[in-house]
């Protein structure tokens, strides 16, 4: 028997699917003794890990000079909603070499979709709410 | 209600509580058991139930002899518990997960994993010795393992190297987080005594339940 087919998960469908690169606005609970409010913590998905109830993604945001990097567990029930900011190209699956790098030399270049740009009727529909999205970031 | 399973270990995962908290989980595989004999006061000088566990082909006679017109299949483990009330149980009956439900909390026996032959610092967390100032190869030494002339011999018992693991190790008062009776598994809270697959035996604690219970968290 498999342990974690042994756990059974509730479906998270307001999680989109992250993937290393990619800026993400992630809405956290907090619980500050009775009170329960919601953190956002945006930043640059460092990697991902997927199994089931163990999927989990890193993120890294540079606050005040200092790189902080959170994992979230995909399946927490403190894991509000996950908002794609910007979706980011990048070769490694791991984006470690964030870490030694600062400024300008951090950006990630955005992903370009290939099967939208071909087909341009769809995609320009689709289009739309990235943009705002985009928008949003530079403020 | 008898006490207690045979089971067999499937593994860890861990579980979120409603605070969001991870909770480190076994799965534990409880059955399907049998009871295979019911020993009474009257007849064997005090009260239990003998349980079997996990089929097998391999069974000598005196095993399958021991078995044989109980409707119970041939069963490779036998183990004996305490019931509450003996009259609940029957030879031949079938138990499984149910027997335990989320809250309770329960004593496990497991055969932890061999180590082979391991130095003190491994075996009984020696420190070893410095170094530096000047030590050349006492890195994980014992230090010293007795006194001088008086008594002129190394204690009985004096901790060294030797062999580690793969002895039986209980865990007592772990939780018992979730209960599936379809697939017969019991996810108890932390770690459980041994590789996965080995065979747990897996207890109602009576004498901590309620204490602990008032003061548990979450």
């Amino acid at each position: 028997m498999e342990i974690e087919s042994l756990i059974d998960l509730e479906p998270k469908t307001n999680i989109p699917e992250i993937s290393p690169g990619d800026t993400v606005k992630v809405s956290f609970k907090i619980k500050e003794r009775d009170r329960e409010r919601i953190q956002v913590f945006q930043g640059v998905v460092t990697g991902v890990s997927n199994g089931k109830i163990r999927s989990n993604f890193t993120v890294r945001r540079v606050t005040y000079g200092i790189g902080v990097e959170r994992t979230f567990f995909i399946n927490s029930p403190l894991l509000e909603k996950v908002e794609i900011a910007r979706r980011g190209s990048v070769r490694r699956a791991r984006l470690y070499y964030l870490r030694g790098l600062s400024g300008k030399a951090t950006r990630i270049k955005e992903k370009r979709d290939l099967a939208k740009s071909t087909t341009e009727t769809t995609a320009a529909v689709e289009d739309a709410p990235v943009a705002v999205a985009e928008s949003e970031q530079e403020t | 209600m008898i006490r207690g399973l045979i089971a067999k270990k499937i593994g860890m995962s861990h579980i979120f509580n409603s605070e969001g908290q991870i909770i480190a989980i076994t799965a534990l595989e409880c059955g399907p058991c049998f009871v295979t004999q019911v020993k009474s006061a009257d007849k064997d000088g005090y009260d239990a139930v003998q349980v079997g566990f996990s089929e097998t082909k391999r069974l000598n006679a005196a095993q399958k002899g021991h078995l044989a017109g109980k409707e119970v299949g041939s069963l490779k483990y036998l183990r004996e518990f305490t019931v509450d009330d003996l009259s609940s149980v029957k030879v031949g009956q079938k138990l499984g997960a149910d027997v335990f439900q989320a809250g309770d909390f329960v004593n496990v026996v497991g055969t932890s994993k061999g180590k082979g032959f391991q130095g003190g610092v491994k075996r009984y967390h020696f420190k070893g010795g410095p170094k530096t100032h000047g030590q050349s190869d006492r890195n994980r030494g014992p230090g010293a393992v007795g006194a001088t002339t008086d008594p002129g011999r190394v204690l009985k018992g004096t901790r060294m190297a030797g062999h580690m693991g793969h002895r039986r190790v209980s865990e007592r008062n772990l939780r018992v987080m979730r209960v599936d009776p379809a697939k017969n598994v019991v996810f108890v809270e932390g770690a459980v005594p041994g590789a996965r697959g080995g065979i747990i035996l897996i207890e109602k604690s009576a004498k901590i339940a309620k204490a602990v219970k008032s003061t548990a968290k979450g």
